[in-house]
């Protein structure tokens, strides 16, 4: 057997060398040292963050006879995804490190990083197969985690709303895929089946399927109307769950769609379904900010936010091209830091004082006035004004939309547009609270942990530079350009 | 030389602002002063050497066979709109770049001294410090942009800087209002300017300089002449690109904020309103030269703007109270002179002089009105009073303000040997090379400035002596403000002694200079004339002026009140404007657009209510929707697809 083909999985190998080493220290290390397994995770996930980035980009190549295949995409969407989960690792240690989940940290840790894994996975596999696995991969310890404040009904609840609704979808899933296999002729290889939809007619059985799989994706990603799940889990979630949830969770699965839609489904896009993207983006945007309008609790509100916001990243895989990978990505990755900015800030006042409410936030400036800033720049930027990377990345997103031409997509951007107006209004509710606001602080003023403080300047940085440092764009236009071929061949 | 120190030149300003605009707060006074200094210091020694490398290394890569070459020591992309058409930055070396780093860093390290005496008791000084660096540093990047873009992008930051530091004492509602007048007419012609960048770029397809420059026909040839209202495209965009151009170099009719803004503090009016940013203008239209040389018309009208407001400009200096004013309109006309003299540079006469000569005249411009600016400074600063009725006969009080104002007033008035007599006379050649007309005329603007520049010499140092003295001496200043009066005095002896030829000239092949003496020698008498007429006048207290005034008071007030352009400026907006278009316009906005936004509003808002019943928290319900959702969407799309 020929090994050099693994240096392909060098980001999953890297991976799991970690969580072997924080699995290991944390069932055999004494009692004492487990003290030492958070700094530990920590170090080894920033190394190994690090590790990645800085590699020379040599990942190219298929393993497992093309099941598992690395290009410079996936290599990015996997370094943006472990920017993301190495910033809810900082922001979760002072919940994971107070008394009533001390011990439970290890699995925490071993949880988050086998989910992570699971998405890799789910990125690189190029057959079904290997991209169930991943997707399982990611979605059952993710429910064990959002049940881990043991002593809390509400994570109960949305534990048990989230197993329910992730084996419903991923029932539905299966059956997608089994109608695939049926029309492929028996294959589950993405290659296989693009070609054998290519030369087939279009059929009632190929529409169920492609509205089966999309609603199984369309899961993860909170997709409307299949994103009814969120708000609850979102609201019970511990907070550090909710944001890994609402940022790398969806990150990975919107690759995923892309590669999956374009890849395997290319043939029938214009066909079928770019249409049926078409209706599930503006129901997805328009019904995420209709009720992101009404939420008074900051968590719930966040959940509705990041439905309508994965419309946005929606807009990229329906352009179909070069320059809907590149946008997406960077709306990823714009979306990474100023999610999580606003997600610090939260679960920074939620260990603090326990207050999760719009109203308390009220007059917060006064007492928190850098929390204050952060949230703010998180919520200009998640409202995409400039010069914040959120403005940069919507640009960026409507343009690749418009890119095709097509009149349709004009008016899908359009409507996107009047969304992002309303969109403001919520997210400038919040700044309202914070700045306007005239009453009193409800929430005294502290120091944050140093932790959850980097956590913090991460985000404000990327919030600050990604847009103005175009490099970033451009390393990863020039990724999605060199990658075209084999993503879109079967479209235009 | 490598790239590094060209970064440094743009780095170590913009560090300085950044250092000093948010540590300032927190560091003692002296320290900001004394870091700007330094830091500007440093940027100085390294921009004359980068400029004396090129200049005179005789490398390979900057000239050859005596063509001086323009070379991009470094070009990044910093935004791609397509595949061709990408926003760079770089850092452009070429003669009128190296020469505009040695102005800039020069003047700017004079200013930033000077600053520490003229500034020190003032609240707020790091935080002036932090405007400096930040000004300097867009200026240096507007000088060196490799492409229109840049200068654009640097162009605005430069308006920005100007708008900070004229509203630097920003609780005198009159510098208010004039930052804000300097900045509204700035980006009000700065439209013109992107309008005429986006139709340049549209037809080439390039922002880049040299790739404009070195093919002026193929820019002509790829608007595939294409006209709009009777004129070429490519007209219109250099006339429209000139705009800005006119904005930023205060020419007629936008050279009103220019004046006002004389509100800023005197070093402040010396870098930025007198020897830099408004040379701005002129620089651009001489770095897109060849693109303006194929386009005759647009030459034509940067020729007459300039000459119209070179003379307007000197009459209204002739009768301001206030001395920093007499100095901005007097900054207004030479701009003019160095614009006209770019109109009338054509190749084809006298190997483009008039081209080197504006810059020659920009090089020595920059270096006496500084030190004309600095002397009012310290004037200002000896007396409080920015007008000169309430100084006179200060000569015996500040020998060296005295003195070094004497030689900055003979280098404008254009006598020899001072460094003004050259560069005129260059211009002046060039202009009676185009048509004997234009050099009638601006031989005329040269006497009026001898005569307006004199007359405020005298008053201020001679006609009678201020009886406030004797309550409060008025003194030479302190050794940081002195330094750079005598350092730019010895400048202005010197400069017109450069071979300036040598270096900058359109083509960038050297052209030997020599003085033309019929020019010469009627350009220094009536130079010498008008500065015998201001001594009959002036130098004594006497009567004739006002004798003088009363004879014509209707063109004496018309000058003073500047031919009534702020005047005509306030009824055409507030009476015209405001009250015919934006009337409408607000109701418009009140009633159209607001009650539509308001609808949106109270759409979503019930919408937003009505459906609350989707989110039950039932998960029997979410499991049916979901459900539901995936079979309608495959049932709708194989309808629709039926």
């Amino acid at each position: 057997m020929d090994y050099s083909q693994f240096g392909a999985m060098r980001p999953e190998l890297i991976l799991l060398g970690i969580f072997l080493i924080v699995f290991l220290f944390d069932t055999f290390a004494g009692e004492k040292a487990r003290k030492a397994t958070t700094p530990l995770t920590l170090v080894l996930f920033g190394l190994g963050t690090v590790a990645m980035w800085i590699l020379p980009d040599s990942f190219e190549g298929s393993v497992f006879g093309g099941m598992y295949v690395s290009t410079h995409t996936c290599v990015w969407i996997k370094n943006i995804l472990n920017v993301g989960a190495f910033i809810v690792l900082l922001q979760s240690v002072k919940w994971i490190e107070s008394p009533d989940d001390i011990v439970r940290k290890g699995e925490f840790y071993e949880l988050l990083l086998v989910t992570l894994f699971g998405m890799y996975l789910m990125i690189s596999a190029r057959h079904f197969l290997l991209f169930v696995i991943g997707l399982e991969a990611a979605s059952l310890p993710l429910a064990a985690l959002a049940a881990f404040s043991k002593k809390k009904y509400e994570s109960h609840e949305a534990a048990i709303k989230y197993i329910m609704t992730a084996v419903f979808s991923s029932a539905i899933l299966m059956m997608g895929l089994s109608f695939v296999y049926g029309l492929s002729g028996g294959s589950l290889y993405f290659n296989d089946i693009a070609l054998a939809l290519a030369s087939s007619s279009m059929s009632g059985l190929l529409l169920c399927a492609l509205a089966f799989v999309l609603a199984g994706l369309g899961f993860k990603l909170s997709l409307v109307p299949f994103h009814l799940w969120t708000a609850d889990v979102y609201q019970g979630a511990p907070t550090a769950v909710t944001s890994y949830l609402s940022v790398v969770s969806k990150g990975a699965a919107a690759f995923a769609f892309f590669v999956i839609f374009t890849q395997c489904f290319g043939a029938v896009y214009a066909d079928a379904w770019e249409w049926m993207l078409y209706a599930v983006i503006i129901a997805t945007i328009t019904v995420g900010n209709l009720f992101a309008m009404r939420q008074k609790n900051m968590k719930r509100f966040m959940a509705f936010s990041s439905v309508s916001q994965a419309g946005y990243i929606m807009l990229g895989v329906i352009a179909g091209n070069a320059i809907g990978m590149a946008s997406m990505l960077f709306y990823i990755f714009v979306y990474v830091v100023s999610n999580l900015g606003a997600f610090a800030v939260i679960s920074s006042i939620e260990n603090e004082t326990g207050k999760l409410s719009m109203d308390d936030y009220r007059g917060l400036h006064k007492s928190n006035p850098w929390l204050s800033f952060a949230m703010t720049l998180a919520m200009f930027s998640l409202a995409g004004i400039p010069p914040f990377a959120g403005f940069f990345s919507k640009i960026l997103i409507f343009t690749a939309a418009t890119s095709t031409g097509s009149m349709a997509l004009y008016m899908l951007v359009l409507i996107a547009l009047i969304n992002t107006i309303i969109s403001l209004y919520y997210y400038l509710l919040v700044v309202k609270a914070m700045w306007i606001s005239p009453d009193e602080p409800v929430i005294p003023a502290y120091r944050s942990a140093c932790t959850e403080r980097v956590a913090l300047w991460l985000c404000v940085a990327g919030i600050v530079f990604f847009g103005l440092v175009s490099p970033i764009y451009q390393g990863i236009f020039n990724a999605s350009v060199s990658d075209a071929l084999a993503f879109f061949g079967m479209i235009h | 030389m490598g790239v590094t120190l060209p970064i440094l030149i743009l780095a170590l300003p913009i560090t300085m602002f950044l250092v000093l605009g948010l540590g300032g707060v927190k560091m003692p006074r002296k320290m900001a002063g004394v870091l700007g200094i330094l830091g500007m210091g440093t940027t100085a020694v390294i921009s004359y050497w980068v400029a004396f490398t090129y200049f005179f290394s005789g490398e390979a890569a900057y000239i050859v066979d005596g063509v001086r070459q323009q070379v991009q020591m470094f070009d990044v992309t910093w935004l791609a709109f397509t595949q061709s058409l990408v926003v760079k930055i770089g850092f452009l070396l070429d003669p009128i770049s190296a020469m505009m780093l040695v102005v800039i860093t020069t003047i700017s390290f004079m200013v930033h001294l000077y600053s520490w005496g003229y500034m020190e008791h003032e609240p707020g000084f790091q935080r002036y410090y932090a405007f400096l660096s930040l000004f300097s540093f867009s200026m240096l990047g507007l000088v060196v942009a490799t492409n229109i873009f840049q200068m654009y992008i640097f162009w605005e930051l430069v308006g920005v800087s100007s708008y900070l530091l004229i509203g630097f004492f920003y609780k005198l509602p009159s510098a208010v209002s004039a930052s804000k007048k300097a900045f509204i007419v700035t980006r009000f012609a700065d439209l013109g300017f992107l309008i005429g960048i986006l139709i340049l770029s549209f037809y080439t397809d390039t922002f880049n300089f040299i790739d404009m420059t070195n093919n002026p026909q193929g820019v002509l040839a790829s608007t595939g002449g294409a006209t709009f209202m009777g004129a070429s495209v490519l007209t219109w965009a250099m006339v429209l690109i000139f705009t800005g151009g006119m904005g930023k170099s205060a020419m007629m009719p936008l050279h009103i904020w220019l004046p006002d803004a004389m509100e800023g503090p005197t070093p402040v009016s010396a870098l930025i309103h007198a020897a830099t940013m408004v040379v701005a203008g002129v620089y651009l239209v001489a770095r897109m030269f060849p693109v303006y040389l194929v386009v005759e018309t647009s030459l034509v009208f940067v020729s007459v703007i300039g000459a119209i407001t070179a003379f307007y400009a000197a009459v209204v200096a002739c009768t301001q109270i206030d001395i920093k004013r007499v100095l901005a309109f007097s900054t207004i006309s030479q701009i003019a002179f160095m614009m006209t003299s770019l109109g009338v540079a054509w190749p084809e006469l006298h190997d483009g002089l008039g081209y080197m000569a504006s810059m020659f005249h920009l090089f020595t411009h920059a270096m006496f009105k500084a030190l004309l600016f600095l002397g009012a400074g310290a004037l200002i600063h000896a007396v409080h009073s920015n007008n000169y009725t309430a100084m006179g006969g200060l000569r015996k009080y500040m020998p060296i303000t005295h003195w070094t104002f004497l030689i900055g007033c003979l280098a404008i008035a254009g006598i020899w040997p001072f460094s003004g007599f050259f560069s005129k006379d260059e211009m002046l050649a060039a202009m009676f090379a185009q048509h004997w007309f234009w050099g009638a005329w601006m031989t005329m603007v040269a006497g009026l400035t001898a005569f307006y520049m004199f007359r405020l010499y005298y008053l201020i140092f001679w006609w009678e002596e201020n009886p406030h003295y004797k309550e409060h001496k008025p003194h030479d200043a302190p050794w940081q403000m002195s330094v750079p009066l005598i350092f730019l005095a010895a400048v202005s002896c010197v400069a017109g002694f450069i071979p300036f030829g040598e270096f900058v000239t359109w083509n960038r092949a050297p052209y030997h200079i020599h003085i033309e003496l019929p020019v010469a020698a009627t350009s220094l008498t009536v130079a010498v004339l008008a500065i015998v007429l201001a001594t009959v006048m002036y130098a004594k207290k006497n009567p004739i002026p006002t004798r003088l005034k009363d004879m014509m008071p209707g063109l004496w007030m018309a000058a003073h009140r500047r031919f009534y352009w702020d005047e005509i400026y306030m009824f055409v907006t507030h009476k015209i404007i405001f009250n015919g278009i934006c009337r409408g316009i607000a109701w418009f906005d009140r009633h159209v657009i607001d009650a539509t936004m308001d609808g949106f509003a109270k759409v979503a808002q019930k919408t937003s209510y009505a459906i609350r019943g989707l989110q039950s928290g039932n998960i029997q319900l979410y499991v049916l929707w979901y459900f539901a959702g995936a079979v309608l969407l495959a049932a709708i799309t194989w309808i629709c697809l039926l």
